[in-house]
């Protein structure tokens, strides 16, 4: 009787403790999902400056909102339990509110966890994302107009976007200033994104991942490793001779066409020209 | 069980109702007056405490930390920070003198939730429900580290209601009432103390935390016990209170060491015959006859 008792309480035992298991497995499994699914951070989420990769962050931001208290500006915000991003961590959207790049980076000093990296002692440093040019049909300035409200309000102004010139080919006549972000010096605070005018922003900070471009680690651009080297690594340089107008070099160094003054045939004032015509036929 | 109507009538009777809800009232005082300090801020420009329960920081200085969520982070795979350690290893030390699960009787939210279902549930007498073994939390305790480490993330704070609505209250976050109602309707129709008592792994770790904590309620006056059952009927981990209440003829002293006990208080609150009160685990000789003489009773 005792042994029969003691084989029917270990029976017991035993089936508890799978089920127990099972149950909190089955939790696991739903739990593992769904911390995967988010882990992707949405693209119009932006980490406040000096977060760590996101997948790292995830691991080190306790979520107390110690960086969203200390925001002088009160951009950050925690995400709450509808949003689709990672509960409780803190973000910000730049169309909404972009970050000020604040001196002296006080989210970061408030952060306890190490989630923001308090190596980052200089704004300008920050990558929160970069900022992309992402709609050419919709910017007005690829229009040709002169809108330049991102480049104006751009904190590193000419560093980050400057506005580069080409030919407009509509007018024949005008240049289109294309604003062209420099992801050397963009911190991704947003500011550009905010600004635009139109209804949807055509210039937006992505996550780098989403927005950067990597070459593979055996690429060479030729030009670059020439002037590395001081030389073509390859064949001797050689001009352009038979294809050059009369009186133009050529440039390797970038500048491209160059005029030789001395080689020249005509003089450098149109008005020589004409008044040599009519010199010739009086 | 009990015949009178609901737990403590008697000592209501005896007291007073203010004096027979005396914990009761200084525990709600202490759940709400943390949330009023954090919202000074916000609401009235005021600086005390700033953060929430997972971090915090008390007049721009004193460092304060949820160890659960520094384990979680270190199985997770991030590196220790200095300001965390320090904030952890404070709120350790204060648990560990007052007793871990405090934070789940005097600090955590929602445990008015929880509180209020267990008395519905005794009111309209409400039965049955899964029933859960008390030891699951420890299970689901250890899940959440092994899902740190696995999803590389503190997987388990993704769910966590502790977490959300806390943090839900202090950042003013509408949405949270989802999960104060989802961990409502659990407890009153699901599960008998189903959140608090079984599942909750938050519970869990701070009652391991602090095993050896100081605090603790004695059932110092159990030779008067009338065997009413009210205390039992209150307390939300019903388990710890025998041991120590009916252990004299096993020659256990009175003190409840059971590290599930939230030192409530309410066993204190609810008991006509004053059996219980606060003391300190050291206090613990059952050779102390503290009224009439042992013998008699056995």
């Amino acid at each position: 009787m005792k042994q029969a008792n003691s084989i029917s309480n270990r029976r017991q035992f035993l089936a508890d403790t799978a089920r127990t298991a099972s149950a909190v497995t089955l939790l696991a499994f739903g739990l593992g999902l769904y911390a995967r699914q988010v882990q992707s951070l949405p693209a119009t989420a932006i980490r406040p400056p000096g977060a760590i990769a996101e997948k790292n962050f995830l691991s080190a931001c306790v979520r107390c909102g110690l960086c969203v208290r200390d925001c002088p500006y009160d951009i950050l915000k925690l995400a709450g339990p509808a949003d689709t991003i990672s509960i409780g961590t803190p973000y910000f959207e730049a169309r909404k509110i972009p970050c000020e790049m604040c001196d002296d980076i006080p989210c970061v000093k408030a952060c306890p966890s190490g989630a923001l990296d308090k190596d980052l002692l200089d704004i300008d440093n920050a990558r929160m994302g970069l900022a992309v040019l992402i709609d050419q049909e919709t910017c007005l300035n690829f229009q040709g107009l002169r809108c330049d409200v991102c480049y104006r309000v751009c904190p590193l102004i000419d560093k980050a976007i400057t506005l580069d010139l080409q030919h407009n080919r509509r007018s024949g006549k005008h240049s289109l200033f294309i604003p062209v972000v420099h992801s050397d010096a963009c911190t991704g605070c947003g500011k550009c994104e905010h600004a635009c005018v139109l209804e949807e922003s055509a210039i937006r900070v992505l996550p780098y991942t989403l927005a950067k471009g990597e070459l593979g680690e055996h690429y060479r651009f030729g030009w670059k490793e020439k002037q590395k080297a001081g030389k073509s690594l390859v064949t001797p340089d050689e001009q352009h001779e038979f294809n050059l107008p009369k009186g133009m070099e050529y440039d390797y160094d970038g500048k491209g066409l160059i005029q030789n003054n001395d080689d020249v045939p005509f003089s450098s004032n149109p008005l020589d020209s004409l008044n040599r015509q009519t010199e010739q036929n009086p | 069980m009990s015949a009178t109507i609901y737990p403590g009538k008697a000592a209501v009777e005896t007291y007073g109702w203010l004096q027979a809800h005396k914990w009761l009232l200084l525990r709600r005082l202490s759940q709400t007056s943390i949330f009023v300090l954090f919202l000074l801020e916000p609401m009235a420009g005021i600086w005390i405490i700033k953060g929430n329960l997972a971090s915090s920081l008390i007049f721009d200085v004193l460092p304060l930390s949820d160890p659960f969520l520094l384990l979680q982070s270190l199985f997770a795979g991030h590196a220790l920070e200095t300001t965390l350690m320090t904030g952890t290893l404070i709120v350790t030390v204060f648990y560990l003198l007052v007793g871990g699960r405090v934070y789940c009787s005097w600090v955590c939210p929602l445990n008015m939730v929880t509180d209020l279902a267990a008395r519905l549930r005794g009111k309209f007498k409400i039965k049955g429900g899964i029933h859960f073994s008390r030891q699951l939390r420890y299970w689901v305790l250890g899940m959440t580290f092994i899902m740190a480490t696995v999803t590389g993330t503190m997987a388990w704070e993704l769910f966590s209601p502790v977490s959300a609505v806390q943090r839900g209250i202090i950042f003013g976050m509408g949405s949270i009432w989802i999960i104060v109602m989802a961990v409502f309707v659990f407890d009153l129709f699901i599960s008998r103390h189903g959140w608090c008592g079984h599942l909750c792994p938050v519970g869990a770790f701070y009652s391991i935390l602090a095993i050896p904590s100081l605090v603790r309620v004695s059932a110092v006056n159990r030779d008067q016990c009338d065997d009413c059952m009210d205390c039992f009927t209150v307390c939300p981990e019903k388990q710890v209170i025998n041991p120590a209440l009916k252990g004299q003829e096993f020659n256990r002293g009175p003190v409840i060491l059971s590290a599930n006990c939230t030192n409530c208080g309410r066993c204190i609150d609810v008991c006509a015959k004053e059996v219980f009160k606060f003391s300190h685990r050291f206090k613990n000789s059952s050779h102390i006859p503290v009224v009439g003489n042992k013998e008699a009773r056995s």
